[in-house]
């Protein structure tokens, strides 16, 4: 599962104070803790991821708490006001405790 | 995702689809309200938690969600908080609870003054036809809230 | 499930004549409809178009981002990837999608997609085999046939083609399972009807692999088949069978023309 990569897209380029979207995608199948085994009829284990953060140089711009009724492949979008050039670091914190990352870069001018 | 593009894209055929299921397997659904709240108590337990006494007032909140989920595994969720996002007024959280899923908590959200509008979008699963509910804190440390009921068609045919 | 068509006959007459009109306006669905033929997205909710629609919504771009990976990963014994031979994928693979299944001379049969990718690993990469319905087949069948996306459907069904094609058709056309129910039955006779809660599409295959909703993640079309003859309770065949290749050309066919939508987002 952590081979899959995240899925990100926000603009290369925006004018400093325009309000961006930010759209991403993760592989995960988002196990909701609440299905059964078809053979042993045994409740399978949640495992989900349970939090996404964003932060730009360090400040968190936006996070969400995900619980098991979040749809396998998670897709979460938002806004941010693009400030300055750089690159927003995104983070997925699995139950397992793996955290997947991956960075994207914008051009604010 | 807004509510404008939702309420354009029902078309001729959709509006048909929903007569359809209405008069199809829905109504087997809507005939039993009691099903359909039988996990309200739990949510209405989170809520209270968020609502730490207060009283959760109506407005500012916009819930996009199909009134029709094709499929219960993947419904889009779209929530918009009427906020100017400066630092001295913000949304600081959105939470969402769905009060006929097993466990009623779906998400919450954190925004910052950064985040420019308090707009944010994921797919849920809803486990039966039931009501989705937001809550807003607002940096002033009012809430708002809002919900919509979904109704939840026992979709996709085949194995 | 007779029964439930029957049902849906009743409770849906006063749609089925109300949705005339509605059918004759062909250009409201531009490219997802040629003629009298319509792709599986004209019959989808606007929710889940939408989500095909935009390549960073649709969940399904995961598996081609990953099969693109694959594509250059080497493997097997003779030390190559599929890129080592096939180069850039976007040029090499442009057709793929939409020409097979092919007539393959060396097995006097029809080979699909998924069986052509295997050719190339067993044979000229030297590796094991992807094991059917497994992630990385699925992975590398949808990055393969997502270059194709949006050029039309057309499989070849003459020549050595032809004997195959009248099977995939005699097979369509058959009533099997304790529902005794045909492929037709649903797809050509009741397209646009109400089966229960679900609305029956013309069962066209040019958005697979696809990511079904019900799956929560993506799946192949004999995968499809195989739920599909479970639904009429009939004994469903192995993949890669040579029933479910040959059923694959006869619905090649009924989807020329429509663009090659891979991956799709379907209920």
């Amino acid at each position: 599962m952590a081979k899959s990569k995240p899925r990100i897209k926000l603009p290369a380029k925006a004018a400093k104070g325009e309000i961006i979207q930010i759209k991403t995608l993760i592989s995960h199948k988002m196990e909701s803790g609440q299905r059964k085994d078809k053979k042993t009829g045994e409740k399978i284990p949640r495992q989900i991821i349970n939090k996404f953060v964003c932060t730009f140089k360090g400040k968190e711009v936006f996070s969400a708490d995900w619980h098991g009724a979040i749809s396998a492949n998670p897709y979460m979008s938002f806004y941010t006001v693009a400030t300055e050039s750089g690159a927003y670091e995104f983070t997925w914190t699995d139950d397992d405790g793996s955290v997947y990352s991956k960075s994207a870069k914008i051009a604010v001018s | 995702m807004n509510t404008t593009k939702h309420s354009t894209k029902l078309n001729r055929r959709e509006i048909l689809f929903s007569l359809g299921a209405g008069s199809m397997a829905l109504v087997t659904l809507t005939m039993l309200p009691g099903l359909a709240r039988a996990d309200k108590t739990a949510a209405d337990a989170e809520i209270k938690k968020i609502l730490g006494g207060k009283t959760a007032q109506d407005g500012r909140v916009t819930l996009d969600v199909p009134q029709i989920a094709e499929n219960g595994n993947t419904v889009q969720l779209e929530v918009a908080v009427d906020s100017p996002m400066t630092e001295k007024d913000y949304v600081k959280a959105v939470h969402v609870f769905a009060d006929g899923n097993p466990v009623p908590n779906v998400a919450s959200f954190h925004f910052t003054p950064a985040s420019g509008k308090a707009v944010a979008a994921t797919r849920m699963r809803l486990a039966k036809t039931q009501n989705v509910i937001a809550l807003a804190e607002m940096s002033d440390g009012s809430i708002y809230s809002t919900q919509a009921a979904v109704k939840v068609t026992i979709g996709g045919c085949g194995g | 499930m007779r029964r439930g068509i029957l049902a849906a006959a009743l409770g849906l007459g006063l749609s089925a004549v109300l949705a005339g009109p509605a059918m004759t306006e062909q250009s409201q669905w531009g490219p997802y409809q040629v003629g009298d033929v319509r792709s599986g997205y004209t019959y989808a909710a606007g929710e889940t178009r939408d989500m095909q629609d935009d390549d960073f919504v649709n969940p399904a771009m995961l598996w081609v981002d990953s099969g693109a990976e694959l594509w250059e990963t080497v493997d097997g014994a003779a030390g190559k990837s599929c890129a080592s031979c096939h180069g850039d994928a976007a040029e090499s693979m442009a057709e793929a999608g939409t020409k097979f299944p092919v007539y393959f001379e060396p097995s006097g049969k029809m080979m699909n997609l998924e069986q052509r990718i295997n050719f190339c690993r067993t044979e000229n990469m030297k590796a094991d085999a992807f094991k059917w319905e497994g992630q990385e087949l699925l992975r590398l069948t949808t990055f393969v046939r997502n270059q194709s996306r949006g050029k039309p459907m057309n499989v070849k069904i003459d020549g050595p083609a032809a004997p195959f094609y009248a099977k995939g058709k005699e097979f369509y056309e058959t009533r099997r399972g304790q529902l005794d129910m045909a492929c037709s039955s649903c797809h050509v006779d009741n397209a646009g009807n109400m089966l229960r809660a679900n609305l029956l599409s013309q069962g066209m295959s040019n958005g697979f692999p696809t990511y079904r909703l019900k799956w929560q993640g993506v799946g192949s079309l004999h995968r499809r088949f195989r739920g599909c003859n479970k639904q009429v309770r009939a004994q469903p065949y192995d993949y890669g069978s040579e029933e479910y290749v040959n059923l694959e050309l006869y619905l090649a066919d009924r989807a020329r023309s429509l663009p090659v939508e891979a991956p799709a987002v379907r209920n």
